[in-house]
């Protein structure tokens, strides 16, 4: 990441387990600012605050607003930020119908380190 | 000295975890996110596994018991546990939670029930020695 710039990065996801192994990788590569929020609904409330994030990490299958719906209405707001899906469900047809809803990318779940880099070399190109 | 001898006791300790199946390379993903800012990462990682996994066993057994069986429940209710234990690298926890999977999505309850007491087992048995590894391992430091 280029220096000076702050980046903030937003992890969408119910499980307390998958925020706190996203929010911990997020930092260890350099993402000091991160947000955690249990649901797609939380996400878009607090875009909808006047919030904004470069990242966000979204898990697909959550209880009262899931992945896909989130990532579709961030992009019929008009959120440019980058939203990486992540989920652990193994059908693909599932994966390529979040892709659909506007990600930029779609991972699996548990998420590594080369993922992180990945995601932020990409993003690090978005910011330029 | 004693210090040495706990270090290579941990270590053994650690890898046979490893050598013995019950934990994956993303075990090690969450070592290289302990630091000197976060100094118990994995044994808190772990703990909370534990706590959200002790619900997930009760909620299947709950809807075992349930007549009939809501496989489409079962399922999901697995489908979390599974992803938890993919998330510390619990990687026979993991197998018997995608063979329980199975059974579900082909509404077999009896394959459900034993492959339940199989994730039951695998999970205790990972939590013995896990937390044995952990108790030297933070002595060892």
């Amino acid at each position: 990441m280029e220096e000076g710039k702050r980046v903030c990065a937003l992890v969408v996801d119910d499980d307390r387990l998958s925020q706190r192994v996203h929010a911990a990788l997020l930092r260890k590569y350099g993402i000091l600012e991160t947000e955690v929020v249990e649901n797609g609904k939380e996400a878009v409330d607090l875009f909808k605050s006047g919030k904004t994030f470069d990242l966000v990490i979204m898990d697909l299958e959550m209880p009262v607003m899931d992945g896909s719906e989130a990532t579709r209405e961030l992009r019929e707001m008009g959120v440019t930020s980058m939203i990486v899906g992540v989920t652990a469900c193994e059908v693909e047809a599932e994966k390529a119908e979040f892709m659909r809803a506007g990600l930029d990318a779609c991972w699996d779940k548990p998420l590594s380190g080369s993922a992180i880099i990945a995601m932020l070399d990409e993003l690090a190109k978005k910011l330029l | 000295m004693e210090g040495n001898k706990l270090q290579r006791q941990a270590a053994c300790m650690r890898n046979a975890l490893f050598d013995q199946g019950y934990l994956d390379e993303q075990f090690i993903q969450l070592e290289d996110l302990q630091d000197e800012a976060n100094p118990n990462f994995v044994e808190e990682v772990v703990k909370l596994f534990y706590s959200d996994s002790a619900r997930f066993i009760r909620n299947i057994d709950l809807t075992l018991n349930n007549s009939p069986s809501d496989f489409v429940k079962l399922d999901n209710i697995m489908h979390q546990f599974k992803g938890s234990s993919s998330s510390i690298g619990a990687k026979k926890v993991k197998q018997r939670c995608t063979q329980f999977q199975e059974y579900c999505k082909i509404g077999n309850f009896e394959g459900c029930m034993r492959t339940f007491q199989e994730v039951k087992q695998e999970h205790a048995a990972l939590k013995k020695k896990i937390e044995s590894y952990l108790q030297v391992a933070r002595q060892a430091r």
